[in-house]
């Protein structure tokens, strides 16, 4: 494949992108801006992603996508098989095998190594963006560190449904210091985010946007002293693999009221049904 | 003993135009100080200065600051008297969190229409770093209760409440974190007279019972007559008189004070 530059992107881009990544790690949780290019593929689906990985790609690389924890869903075959054409890398679906992993959604139930990078598809990196309009504002909040408001979201969660609501993209503080939005990925997923072993990078397109969490950072979820912050997921196991302690997509399979959970890291389930786990709706 | 805020010299121009002239006064602790004028003599500039939502082009705001409480960690401001405006961003937002409060003439402008009333007043809470729940809630439904509107109310938004209430929630909003000074630009504008009547008894409480300083800025003279325990008369920018709110209502010297307290309609 002569007809694109290496993972699509000029190098001058690339060289752009990786500066801005460089210093989203350096100041963990800082929402470093950068210039968004144009992507052959629609806002929302997951064009900050593409850019990002584009530039930490290498040709020795082993590149997996993952959406909403599955390998084999539009986004994640189109995003793969992007990178198939345009950089020539190898592709995986197994997390252990991959070096470069895309996601949307979710961190592989797997644990990550050092050595490999995680990178997110972000849409809004802005985690004060629904409490206060202004960007000029959010900003000046994050410089002065200003982080009241972001409480008065999760208040508003308690008086209204009796706990934290919220269950995606909950907010977290880093290393002390900045309120970050980890993407849209459950918050059954938020502790995996502190002290994992691979770097973690966030891309936003649209918003033009990346941020960056290096090994080993501290990163805490918000919450109250007497409504402690809990990672939650439905209560059974799965479906298909028997695992109790995976994140689960609830699937309705007829219209009857029938429905059954499975794992949504795909990769995840299919091995632990290679290895012989059944679960009781496994054929 | 020492001025809770002395005012020195603030002038703010608009281009050409005059927005504040050199306007000097000292506040003392309990004290309340009224400001009137027409529409455009500079009121308005003058308390957006001393708040700090304008830079001044002249002048000195000194307040007289107090060590930060442990909850207010993040302010490392040191006490006595300081010049806010000299002050670092920081600095005097957390200044404008604790010990300030500013009430708009407008609820909208001052409180987050789509949080509910106990969000409302917790707010200035969790800034200073409260994190206990039920601690907010209680506080935020006592609040509720000293402004006179009901606890059941705690979690509906301002948008379903009336303008007189909108109005009460803003001062709850700004008084809860105990500020010692409070900014108020035209608080009873746009009210019927009897809740504005409600809200003054009300304000006259608080004011009274908190120990608070006030800074009230309105064109109403009744508003002063009430609250206030001093008065300046603004024109074209510049103070033309002042002196106690009675001395100067009952005896208006300047041409223009006297023009002003005979314009009152009598009813």
């Amino acid at each position: 494949m002569t007809d694109y530059n290496f993972a699509y992107l000029d190098e001058q881009t690339k060289r752009m992108i990786r500066r801005a990544i460089l210093k989203g790690l350096a100041i963990p949780g800082y929402q470093v801006p950068f210039a968004s290019r144009e992507m052959p593929m629609p806002y929302g689906w997951g064009t900050g992603g593409v850019q990002v990985s584009a530039a930490v790609l290498t040709p020795e690389d082993t590149f997996k996508v993952i959406d909403q924890g599955a390998d084999d869903t539009t986004n994640a075959v189109s995003i793969r098989t992007f990178f198939q054409r345009t950089a020539g890398v190898a592709t995986t679906t197994s997390t252990s095998d991959a070096t470069v992993i895309q996601t949307r959604h979710r961190i592989p139930e797997e644990p990550l190594t050092e050595g490999q990078i995680l990178v997110y598809q972000v849409p809004i990196p802005e985690p004060l963006r629904f409490l206060e309009p202004r960007e000029s504002e959010t900003r000046k909040m994050h410089s002065l560190e200003e982080y009241g408001l972001m409480h008065v979201k999760l208040y508003e969660d308690i008086a209204r449904h009796g706990h934290i609501a919220t269950s995606y993209a909950y907010p977290v503080k880093v290393e002390g210091r900045y309120v970050m939005d980890p993407s849209p990925i459950p918050k059954f997923d938020n502790p995996k985010l502190g002290d994992m072993a691979a770097i973690q990078l966030f891309g936003a397109g649209r918003e033009q946007r990346i941020y960056a969490l290096p090994p080993y950072t501290q990163v805490i979820s918000l919450d109250f002293e007497d409504h402690p912050f809990e990672a939650s997921k439905a209560d059974h196991p799965c479906g298909m693999c028997g695992a109790t302690k995976s994140y689960l997509d609830e699937v309705i399979i007829d219209d009857a009221g029938g429905r059954m959970f499975v794992c949504s890291d795909t990769d995840f389930c299919d091995a632990r049904q290679a290895a012989g786990h059944k679960g009781k709706d496994a054929a | 003993m020492t001025p809770l805020l002395s005012v020195q010299g603030i002038s703010k121009h608009y281009g050409p135009h005059i927005g504040c002239a050199d306007v000097s006064f000292d506040l003392y602790p309990g004290e309340v100080m009224g400001i009137v004028g027409e529409s455009g003599s500079g009121k308005s500039t003058l308390l957006n200065c001393m708040a700090g939502h304008l830079a001044p082009d002249a002048g000195q705001v000194v307040f007289d600051t107090r060590p930060p409480s442990s909850s207010e960690a993040v302010g490392q401001y040191t006490d006595g008297p300081r010049d806010t405006i000299a002050m670092s961003e920081p600095e005097r937002r957390m200044l404008g969190r604790t010990d300030w409060a500013f009430v708009h003439q407008h609820a909208r402008d001052g409180l987050r229409m789509g949080v509910s009333a106990g969000g409302n007043v917790g707010e200035r809470l969790m800034a200073v770093g409260a994190r206990h729940y039920g601690d907010i809630r209680d506080k935020a439904t006592d609040w509720l209760d000293r402004v006179e509107i009901d606890a059941s109310r705690v979690d509906d938004r301002p948008t379903t409440f009336s303008g007189g209430m909108q109005q009460r929630l803003q001062i709850a909003r700004n008084l809860v974190t105990g500020p010692r000074l409070v900014f108020m630009d035209e608080p009873t504008g746009g009210l019927d007279v009897s809740v504005q009547a409600r809200l003054l008894d009300l304000l006259r409480g608080l004011v009274r019972d908190m120990g608070l300083s006030a800074i009230i800025v309105t064109h109403d003279l009744a508003v002063v007559r009430l609250l206030a325990d001093r008065l300046m008369v603004m024109k074209d920018g510049r103070v033309v008189e002042a002196g106690l709110t009675d001395q100067v209502l009952d005896d208006p010297q300047h041409a223009y004070s006297q023009l002003l307290v005979s314009s009152v309609l009598q009813v």
